[in-house]
């Protein structure tokens, strides 16, 4: 594995190994010093074209734990705003020494073309509607660890709850979950679903009362005000009324169940009741978990790689 | 058609095992005068079973003394990613604060000496031991770094190329004699 721009880059063994190696990174974070020398002299640039704190803080932290330098190039204070194309920032920075990029961009497939223009590892932060890998992989081994399980999803339930459409969270996670074993509903109304979910491996529902009571995960999405424009957006009473997790719902999720969220939360809009007064919240859990996947992807992409070059010819 | 055949030697049956795990057992109780200080460390995944053996030894000849049993993964700290693949083994368990404590570190083969190196440094992320000493099944030579056993099961002459197999059951080398033919 070279790069990671989608789910449907890794197999599903691939995917085990990572949340298996998640669990290596965690036991790291969970010391007073948590650093190891394991990616010494690893360069790591995140390259940000779009609004983000946790998920490029995620990375970073990830890539410093690892003992990797950290490059962070942000959009909106560089020389993008003085007509710099993506592929000439890239290549600038590529010419720097850079191992690994980690790219956000409003574009969907953007991380995929960086590709060529780099020898250097890409990993997508999140590209437009379309992916957002490892925000899956952290909330696959946020439910799995939860749930006692190493590898499976087999017989859990997670609703999916919000702007499915606009949402590459959703994308992302409908794969990983379902290739895990679980069985995946969306929940939302049609303006806010694909046009087609053919070939999706989900079911639907039409409102959050309709399963509240009987999954195992309720995930709920941001609505996203900043990707769907005024017409599309159904009136936001109207929405909550239907798909927002009210104190009322929450009480009547399993006692078991697990509520996530990708965050920023938007209190009053999808998350009406208080998550921290939610017992099945695992929302900044996901957070934690998150840097422990970042390393675990940044270390398979950057350990890996060496193996290769060297193979390739350097000493054999 | 190209075939290599391969000797294979026992060097140490169940019995010798058994034997030299219960004189190391007592010769980290006979230099270690207090013993509450001690912290028994096998090295994942080849050293945890002979820790949790010496640990058991330890707990009969002091049933006094309860000693801590751990164990450390060196993936992280491998100073040759780049010339082997990643084998993940289990994780990291250290159950105490290694300030002050006196270290034995275990593990199955002394060979290059590398992997006990990077054992130093991921020990020294879980505090500042006293002492660390080292009890290893079988050293077979070929140092690559100033590093000594301070335990040996059985010291073993080798090529380079032999492979040694250590387990419950005894010890195996395996030597490539034949060549292409």
């Amino acid at each position: 594995m070279k790069h990671l721009l989608s789910t449907r880059d890794l197999g599903t063994e691939d995917i085990v190994s990572i949340l298996a190696m998640a669990d290596h990174m965690a036991e790291i974070n969970s010391r007073a010093v948590p650093k190891v020398p394991a990616l010494r002299g690893r360069t790591v640039a995140s390259v940000f074209f779009e609004d983000s704190t946790r998920t490029r803080l995620s990375f970073e932290t990830a890539a410093t734990r690892l003992s990797a330098e950290v490059m962070t190039f942000t959009a909106s204070s560089s020389s993008v705003n003085k007509g710099e194309s993506l592929r000439d920032t890239i290549e600038t920075l590529s010419a720097m020494g850079v191992d690994a990029f980690v790219v956000r961009h409003k574009s969907s497939g953007a991380p995929q073309q960086i590709t060529q223009w780099t020898d250097a590892a890409v990993i997508n932060a999140g590209d437009g509607w379309h992916q957002h890998p490892t925000q899956a992989l952290l909330d696959a081994y946020t439910i799995t660890r939860n749930f006692n399980e190493l590898n499976s999803m087999q017989g859990r339930t997670v609703a999916i709850v919000g702007d499915i459409k606009h949402s590459r969270v959703a994308r992302s996670g409908i794969d990983v979950f379902t290739r895990l074993g679980a069985k995946v509903v969306l929940v939302a109304p049609t303006a806010f679903l694909p046009s087609s979910l053919d070939g999706w491996g989900v079911t639907t529902a039409d409102s959050l009362d309709e399963v509240i009571g009987v999954v195992d995960v309720v995930y709920m999405l941001r609505i996203q005000r900043e990707r769907i424009d005024a017409a599309q957006m159904p009136s936001l009473r109207e929405y909550s009324s239907l798909f927002a997790l009210t104190p009322e719902r929450a009480a009547r999720m399993q006692s078991h169940a697990l509520l996530l969220h990708p965050g920023p939360i938007n209190r009053g809009v999808e998350m009406i009741v208080d998550p921290s007064l939610v017992p099945g919240s695992r929302i900044l859990q996901q957070v934690t978990n998150g840097i422990s996947i970042r390393m675990a992807v940044l270390f398979s992409l950057l350990g890996g790689d060496a193996t290769t070059t060297l193979q390739n010819g350097v000493e054999a | 058609m190209s075939s290599t055949s391969t000797a294979s030697s026992e060097i140490l049956g169940v019995t010798d095992v058994d034997k030299a795990l219960k004189r190391i057992a007592h010769e980290i109780v006979e230099r270690n005068s207090d013993l509450s200080d001690v912290v028994i460390v096998g090295m994942q995944t080849g050293g945890t079973w002979i820790a949790s053996r010496l640990h058991n030894n330890i707990a009969q000849i002091s049933p006094a003394v309860s000693v801590p049993l751990g164990a450390v993964d060196i993936s992280m700290y491998r100073d040759d990613f780049s010339l082997r693949p990643l084998v993940l083994s289990a994780p990291t368990d250290i159950p105490v604060d290694l300030t002050g404590r006196t270290v034995v570190l275990v593990d199955d083969v002394l060979f290059t000496g590398r992997t006990v190196r990077a054992a130093l440094e991921a020990l020294n992320d879980h505090g500042r031991p006293r002492a660390v000493q080292l009890a290893v099944m079988v050293d077979r030579g070929h140092r690559e770094l100033p590093i000594r056993p301070d335990y040996v099961g059985k010291n073993i002459p080798t090529h380079f190329s032999d492979e040694v197999s250590v387990g419950p059951d005894g010890v195996t080398v395996v030597t490539a004699s034949g060549e292409s033919q």
